[in-house]
């Protein structure tokens, strides 16, 4: 058989393949689709697939149904406060465990582990509580500051920083290189993968969270757009489906631009993460 | 030299101070703390007021039908979700394991979801379960099958939103196995179809055991990840109908501002469960899974 019909086994293949691929995709089409239709044309039977003229008034509905601008704003100030912060935090603590013996070390690694297995669905009860406490429960803080040790990040950086030869590092001392200067220009241009790979995943992590900001968060000047896309079943009305998955385009549209453009890192990211 | 030698012992705990500020304050005190609430009858309003019950809360959650309902949905929510993307990545990675572009074209693909905010997918799956308007029934109806009520039936709701996660996150266990199976030596195969083995004892015999701790690893990842499943349930029936989907955290989430001594209490179960599981599975770990 396979040796009579090679070429019908490769086009078979090659339809069964594209199959599985619309199974994963086709539901982004069928958000976009309906985006792009009238109120009429979501409720007919069959479904409408393409719609008969575009709706783009849609977007401009789900964009003046909450203050946009602002949800916009703060998941893209929240979102970068984290992954500046984190990697000012992390890099020289991965510098620390990686090239460092020193008293305790063992047990303050063994911390960042802790932190790891323990999640915000644990902590978040005390954590909103502390912000209160500390009289920034209003401000964009309680989504940025408990955010400020990625364990995840000194665990893959430290990994990294501990391939770099010590001959190379003694060298450098040896030229009375200082330590800020080791690690800026020989620690970290070697380690550039993980930089990328720490920071994606804060990137795509944060400006998706819905739990976080959903519990911590009171006022609409503080949400970010996750919430606020969420918000739209609400004011816009349950049966309203073209103007939902227009918001919901727009929360996608950013993470899937990047996406396509560097698939190919991204996936490389994700599967250096799960198997170091 | 002095003050260099001071450096140099001071240097590494200054290096790693930042990070471990804020695992003590954003973690291990808040840990801390939830146990202190977990002992209290809190008072929102009025802090000062709180009152010290002891165990009351713990005893309450062990006698309240609601609790065992939620610690149910969640373990199966986590069995059915574990086993269905164990089995539907693996067999997936095994057929697109070869590095060819279609390959890579249609893993890339089946990733999409896994970097998409739990808010659209669960917005998406929504409408295409929607029971009347939705594509689901539409197409079921077109094969001739029967349609579902989706989200909407507590027969249905849980298992509807066991296959939205295992929808979301096949891609990413799959692009782990892929790789994995690419490592494996080829050598070995051709070891193997010397003794003229069967593809099924091939697979089992040498496949299986050679990927086993990528395995393992997503079997870890995965439980400890179901257990706090929250999102999806929010978003898509906010723990109904008739709390058919009630999970841990949302059972802790409803509770959250009405009676935070006993939601942190639950709290405190639940870190225990994740605690628990890790255990075991690092236990299983260092016995049973073969290294190369």
């Amino acid at each position: 058989m396979t040796q009579v019909f090679p070429i019908a086994r490769r086009v078979l293949e090659y339809v069964l393949k594209l199959c599985l691929l619309m199974v994963f995709i086709f539901p982004f089409l069928w958000m976009i689709s309906t985006s792009l239709q009238t109120f009429r044309e979501t409720l007919a039977y069959p479904p409408t697939l393409v719609p008969a003229v575009p709706q783009f008034v849609n977007y401009l509905t789900a964009l003046e149904a909450g203050p946009f601008g602002t949800y916009f704003k703060n998941s893209i100030i929240i979102t970068l406060s984290i992954i500046v912060m984190q990697m000012v935090v992390l890099i020289p603590a991965a510098y620390g465990f990686a090239k460092y013996s020193f008293r305790g070390s063992g047990f303050l690694f063994s911390l960042v582990l802790l932190a790891f297995m323990i999640p915000g669905q644990v902590t978040f009860i005390p954590v909103y509580l502390m912000m209160a406490d500390w009289g920034i429960g209003r401000t964009l803080l309680p989504q940025i500051i408990p955010f400020m040790t990625n364990a995840f990040g000194i665990f893959l950086l430290r990994q990294y920083f501990k391939q770099v030869p010590e001959e190379l590092i003694e060298a450098a001392r040896l030229d009375n290189a200082s330590e800020l200067k080791i690690l800026w220009k020989l620690m970290l241009p070697m380690s550039k993968p993980a930089l990328a790979t720490i920071a994606l995943f804060s990137f795509v992590s944060h400006w998706n969270d819905y739990f976080w900001p959903l519990v911590m968060t009171d006022s609409a000047a503080v949400r970010p757009l996750t919430i606020g896309i969420a918000m739209l079943r609400e004011t816009e009305g349950i049966s309203n489906w073209h103007v939902i998955m227009a918001g919901n385009v727009i929360l996608v549209l950013p993470i899937l631009l990047v996406y396509i453009f560097c698939s190919k890192q991204i996936v490389k990211a994700f599967v250096y993460s799960g198997i170091k | 030299m002095d003050k260099h030698r001071f450096m140099k012992a001071v240097l590494p705990y200054l290096l790693v101070f930042p990070a471990m500020f804020g695992i003590a304050v954003f973690v291990i005190y808040p840990v801390l703390y939830l146990g202190y609430l977990s002992f209290y009858k809190y008072n929102l309003m009025n802090p000062a007021k709180s009152k010290f019950v002891g165990l009351e809360n713990y005893a309450a959650i062990f006698a309240r039908d609601d609790f065992y309902k939620s610690l149910f949905n969640t373990a199966v929510y986590t069995f059915g979700t574990v086993v269905l993307t164990l089995a539907i990545s693996l067999a997936i990675a095994v057929w697109l394991k070869r590095s060819t572009k279609l390959n890579a074209f249609v893993q890339a693909g089946i990733f999409t979801p896994h970097i998409v905010s739990i808010v659209s997918i669960s917005l998406v799956w929504l409408w295409m379960m929607e029971p009347n308007l939705g594509f689901l029934n539409f197409a079921l109806k077109s094969l001739g099958l029967p349609t579902s009520q989706w989200l909407q039936s507590s027969d249905t709701a849980l298992l509807s939103v066991i296959i939205v996660s295992v929808w979301q996150g096949i891609g990413y266990y799959v692009l782990i196995i892929v790789a994995a199976l690419q490592g494996i030596s080829p050598s070995i195969y051709e070891a193997a179809s010397l003794d003229n083995a069967s593809n099924w004892k091939v697979f089992y015999k040498i496949t299986l055991p050679m990927i086993s701790p990528q395995l393992f690893f997503i079997l870890i990842i995965m439980t400890i990840g179901s257990f706090k499943v929250f999102d999806t349930v929010r978003m898509m029936t906010n723990g109904g109908p008739n709390n058919a989907t009630n999970t841990i955290v949302y059972y802790i989430y409803q509770n959250r501002t009405t009676n935070i001594g006993y939601a942190s209490a639950t709290g405190m179960v639940l870190m225990a469960i994740i605690g628990i599981l890790t255990f075991v599975y690092f236990r299983m770990l260092a016995k049973k899974v073969h290294y190369q």
